[in-house]
């Protein structure tokens, strides 16, 4: 059993939704969480709103957002246990995010630690 | 051994065997009463040892008045019972009554002790309460030398106990070892504890030497009991005991006849232990089974670096990467100061100075004791100037007394 | 104080050209730079390193191989850390030793989900 990165790549971190559009969101996400965690193999996970993201580059460069020109940004992740990619990949397809036309979930495998970043 | 000093020496040994036995055999509701007997055994001996002569097996003889008082208890309790709530089965009664036996065999007392260990450091418990308890019922304390070890008084201690008490019963705590799926979890709790009561002694305010040394090597015993047993073996335990046995082996280097601290550096290396040094270095190796990481592994691996006085960049390097790992596990001010140390030694001062300035630590006079040693030789006059903000903070004696020294040196 | 999520970005493709002491002497960057942090109480959580592969999971059902590629840098890994602000967090972010093999640090802050 690894541990995978489960990544939600929004293709507009610009796009403003709904009240009601965010409600059903949440309510879909806590659902597909609970699936996972049901297996016991939720590990954790964390939201990151769009505003105010920075990107700092060598010598202290800072710009604005994820990649100034480039809108695509990531909305949040979670970290799951699964056998195999292929048992993480079916966890990323149930991601409500990718209702959203462009979104995508990346899924990388976690490495041990082992000093180096 | 002379009469006047068997009695304080078997009451430090037996009176936390006989306590943890009579605990667990009437539960903590009778803890007093567990208490008042155990007291009253040793009353008996100092009654009529001196009339009639040490007993040959002094022990066996405690042992014994011990059981007796216990049996009283319990025949007591039952007719007390029996009278009380009359209508009950009788027959039930009659087969719980016949057991007045109390069992003071070597085994039953090891277990006893371990479940009372289990008990006391329970989470439900405030760890000063554990202390105070772990003082008095594991390690067999006076009252008054509890208090001595906080610079308190009788009734204070008094009150803390009491107080400690009513919580185990309201909690209904169990005197029992956990499930083995809880053990490390609980585990921790009675290995914090431990390290709090050697701290105590390490680090105590008292000037008392003796009881500093005897609080150590009384959270030592009990850790050496958890590594002896099978189920509390684990590795973490065995790295306590490896931090303890490396930061004893310093006990008699470390504070000279006037009760005055002793710096690391200035040191006589002569008196340092090694045979307690070769002990923590017996079970760090036992430690390194595993994969658990915890802090005294990593406390006791830097407790191990400091057993060797030589400078090498090898050693500054290791003990570097210990208080990185160290400070990810748990942050502490002394820690993220010395890792500023180990840097400074390991990197240069140049970015120790930029790192030390980062840790806004501005109360601390080590902070700035610090900071006084990464600028010697680099730029005496800001030293100077830290060393002396230093001797403002500092609140003892021995504290200024270090930083003075340091300023001397400057000129 | 309020966490904040690092992404580390790097070109991956530099990474099986360097020699063991250049990765050792890369590891103690990593270690000091932790233990940095750690000692002014801000790390909340070391994070971890992504192994390279990775698969991206698309809206329209497709899986492709590979990690997410952004221009030339994909996500190396990641770490949490506490901070005042935006600023101060930016100002850790910039001890980070991912720009000496001239990667990026993306700084976001945490909502609790």
């Amino acid at each position: 059993m690894d541990d995978y990165m489960l990544i939600f790549r929004h293709e507009d971190g610009n796009k403003v939704a709904s009240p009601e559009q965010i409600q059903i969101w949440m309510k879909q996400t806590m659902d597909w969480i609970a699936g996972i965690s049901a297996k016991g193999k939720f590990i954790g996970g964390n939201g990151l709103p769009f505003e105010g993201s920075q990107v700092v580059w060598s010598h202290g460069v800072v710009t604005d957002g994820p990649f100034g020109e480039i809108k695509e940004t990531i909305g949040g992740y979670i970290m799951v246990k699964a056998g195999s990619f292929d048992e993480a990949v079916e966890f990323a397809k149930g991601c409500p995010i990718l209702q959203g036309e462009g979104n995508s979930v990346e899924v990388r495998k976690i490495a041990k630690h082992d000093g180096v970043h | 051994m002379q009469q006047q000093e068997l009695i304080p020496h078997l009451f430090r040994t037996e009176y936390r065997k006989i306590i943890a036995v009579l605990c667990k055999r009437f539960g903590f509701d009778e803890i007093e009463t567990a208490e008042d007997i155990a007291s009253d055994t040793f009353m008996t001996a100092a009654q009529i040892w001196p009339l009639q002569g040490i007993p040959q097996n002094p022990i066996a003889w405690l042992y014994a008045v011990a059981k007796n008082k216990a049996k009283n208890f319990l025949q007591r309790q039952a007719t007390f019972h029996n009278k009380v709530v009359p209508d009950t089965a009788t027959t039930e009664n009659a087969s719980t009554v016949t057991d007045y036996e109390i069992d003071l065999s070597p085994k039953n007392i090891n277990d006893s002790q371990l479940q009372m260990m289990f008990a006391i450091c329970h989470p439900a418990i405030a760890p000063e309460s554990q202390i105070g308890l772990s003082l008095r019922i594991l390690c067999g304390f006076g009252i008054e030398e509890i208090a001595d070890a906080f610079l308190t008084n009788k009734e204070t201690i008094n009150k803390r106990l009491y107080r400690a008490k009513e919580k185990l019963r309201e909690e209904n705590i169990p005197i029992a070892l956990p499930d083995r799926a809880a053990i490390d979890e609980r585990l921790a709790t009675v290995l914090a504890t431990i390290y709090l009561l050697f701290n105590e002694g390490y680090y105590s305010i008292t000037n008392n030497k003796t009881l500093r040394k005897e609080l150590c090597f009384e959270a030592m015993r009990l850790c050496y009991m958890l590594v002896e047993n099978k189920f509390t073996n684990k590795p973490a335990a065995n790295a306590l005991l490896s931090l303890m046995c490396f930061h004893a082996s310093r006990f008699e280097a470390r504070i000279n006849k006037n009760g005055d601290l002793v710096l690391y550096e200035e040191q006589d290396t002569s008196l340092w232990d090694a045979d307690l040094i070769s002990k923590g270095g017996y079970f760090l190796n036992c430690s390194a089974s595993g994969n658990q990481l915890s802090r005294y592994h990593l406390e006791a691996a830097i407790a191990y670096w400091n057993t060797r006085k030589d400078d090498t960049h090898e050693k500054w390097e290791a003990i570097l990467q210990l208080y990185n790992q160290l400070l990810q596990i748990e942050y502490s001010p002394i820690a993220a100061l010395n890792r500023t140390y180990a840097l400074s030694k390991a990197n240069g001062k140049q970015e120790a100075i930029i790192e030390a300035e980062k840790l806004n630590l501005s109360g601390n006079h080590f902070y700035f004791t610090l900071l006084g040693e990464l600028y010697t030789g680099i730029d005496n006059g800001k030293a100077r100037l830290h060393f002396e903000k230093a001797l403002t903070l500092a609140k003892t004696i021995t504290d200024k007394q270090v930083i003075q020294k340091k300023i001397e040196r400057l000129s | 104080m309020k966490d904040y999520l690092l992404v580390y970005r790097t070109d991956y493709s530099f990474l099986p050209n360097r020699t063991p002491e250049e990765m050792q002497a890369m590891s103690k960057r990593w270690m000091d730079w932790f233990g940095s942090i750690a000692a002014q109480n801000k790390l909340t959580d070391r994070g971890n390193r992504l192994d390279f592969s990775g698969k991206v999971v698309r809206n329209d059902n497709t899986v492709t191989n590979g990690p997410y590629a952004e221009i030339k840098e994909s996500i190396g890994g990641y770490s949490v850390i506490k901070a005042e602000s935006y600023e101060a967090a930016v100002e850790i972010a910039k001890g980070c030793p991912v720009f000496k093999v001239g990667g990026n640090v993306e700084v976001r802050e945490i909502a609790a989900m």
